[in-house]
């Protein structure tokens, strides 16, 4: 089944962007865009969401916030790093208050470049990420599957 | 008669009427906004991805909570479709959204918290008018039994009218709709996190949006009642009463808890009692 790559939930955090790529991101939402087309909510809840959108670079104020919303997601789940800052810290880079981008910190799947990333680069990487998803969900299975085998009688000793 | 066949046609056919009704919702919401829309699928999309992800919970008493709650939806639905007792349905019904806040509440998360709190708000809210329309059934009919009132060759509606603008009232804080979206709306509206859903993940959602489903198919079934002397006109007041609730969806914002509990017992009182007290006095010249 590939229901997962039919209702992708966000969810978006801005770690310390300047607030170019979350408006474009929120453009994506409105009548011109309408993400939900493709069944696309953002959702505000980690514990609902498949897809992590993050915006800006790792500062030492919300290095915790991203760590912990990003555990707090079911898996299979991906992370798309939004628009330059999020890729590698951009123009902040060598600020002494930021880590770099967000894959300093947590796996990022995909990265959507641009500074202030456009909606269709960003609707562009959300599409990616769910390939990613569904092979996650695949090997989450298989995972699932292997443990399943290791705990029956017998299937430990193989 | 008790009908079983009834019973075991709700529990297989109302998810798919169900969850065909929220997609249609969905669409002419999107319509509504300018939108294109998701499919009219979605509902289902939705709920088959939420059973392919993982079920991470606080506690796990969790499971046990919402295991009872969509079993005490499907049980309440089933009463009533197979033609049981409407105050049994109806108590069916509200114990099990007591398991839903019970279910929040057991996961001990501040935002769970204050959904479970307004889920119980709108519990009391919306409580006397469901019973006050069982009342106003009885009161014409002459029965409690489903079936008897469905049966019954009497327009309810022109006995009823007062009760049945009552009950859309309840309606709407019933479907999650705004104004009265107050523990959890269907949008993806941010206040409150997700209110009486946000700990519950993958399968758990799942289940509440499939109780969800039929529990809206127990509420037409409701509006039906009201119209049951003409089927035809049944079927159309119920899909009046639900383009309805969508317009006031898009129309309305959510209001606070205060405005919910006052103007869902002025209504219940001002157009439940007053129909029921009307009723009472003019009994002998009108039924």
């Amino acid at each position: 089944m590939t229901y997962l790559k039919k209702s992708p939930w966000l969810l978006h955090y801005d770690a310390s962007s300047c607030n170019g790529c979350d408006i474009e991101v929120l453009a994506c939402l409105t009548p011109l865009y309408d993400v939900e087309r493709f069944g696309i909510i953002n959702t505000g809840n980690p514990k609902h969401a498949d897809v992590f959108v993050v915006t800006g670079g790792v500062n030492e104020q919300n290095r915790e916030v991203i760590r912990n919303i990003y555990e707090q997601m079911p898996e299979p789940k991906v992370v798309v790093a939004v628009g330059i800052c999020a890729a590698s810290g951009g123009v902040f880079r060598e600020c002494s208050n930021i880590s770099g981008g967000i894959d300093q910190l947590i796996p990022v799947d995909v990265y959507v470049p641009g500074c202030a990333a456009r909606p269709e680069s960003i609707i562009d990487g959300i599409v990616k990420s769910l390939e990613i998803l569904e092979e996650k969900r695949i090997q989450m299975k298989e995972r699932a599957k292997q443990k399943e085998q290791g705990r029956s009688p017998g299937g430990g000793e193989r | 008669m008790i009908s079983l066949t009834n019973a075991i046609l709700f529990l297989l056919l109302a998810p798919i009427i169900g969850g065909l009704v929220s997609g249609i919702d969905r669409k002419l919401t999107a319509r509504m906004q300018g939108r294109v829309g998701p499919p009219i699928l979605q509902p289902f999309y939705d709920v088959g991805k939420l059973l392919e992800k993982e079920n991470l919970v606080v506690t796990t008493s969790q499971n046990f909570y919402i295991l009872s709650y969509i079993v005490f939806i499907v049980v309440s639905g089933a009463l009533f479709f197979a033609g049981g007792d409407l105050l049994l349905v109806i108590f069916a019904f509200t114990l099990a959204h007591i398991f839903l806040v019970l279910g929040a509440y057991a996961s001990n998360s501040p935002y769970s918290f204050v959904g479970a709190e307004r889920e119980l708000i709108q519990i009391i809210a919306y409580e006397p008018m469901i019973i006050l329309s069982a009342v106003g059934m009885f009161m014409v009919t002459k029965s409690f039994f489903v079936n008897e009132i469905a049966a019954s060759e009497l327009p309810l509606i022109l006995y009823l009218p007062g009760v049945f603008i009552g009950f859309l009232m309840v309606f709407t804080i019933k479907l999650r709709k705004s104004p009265f979206d107050l523990s959890t709306s269907h949008h993806a509206h941010q206040e409150l996190v997700k209110g009486v859903t946000t700990e519950f993940t993958g399968p758990n959602l799942a289940k509440i949006e499939i109780a969800h489903w039929y529990e809206n198919v127990f509420l037409l079934g409701f509006v039906y009642l009201f119209f049951a002397f003409n089927p035809a006109i049944a079927i159309v007041a119920i899909i009046v009463a639900y383009l309805l609730e969508i317009l006031i969806d898009n129309t309305f914002s959510r209001v606070k808890w205060q405005l919910t509990l006052k103007s869902a017992w002025i209504v219940a009182g001002m157009m439940g009692l007053v129909n029921l007290g009307v009723l009472y006095y003019l009994a002998g010249v009108l039924i």
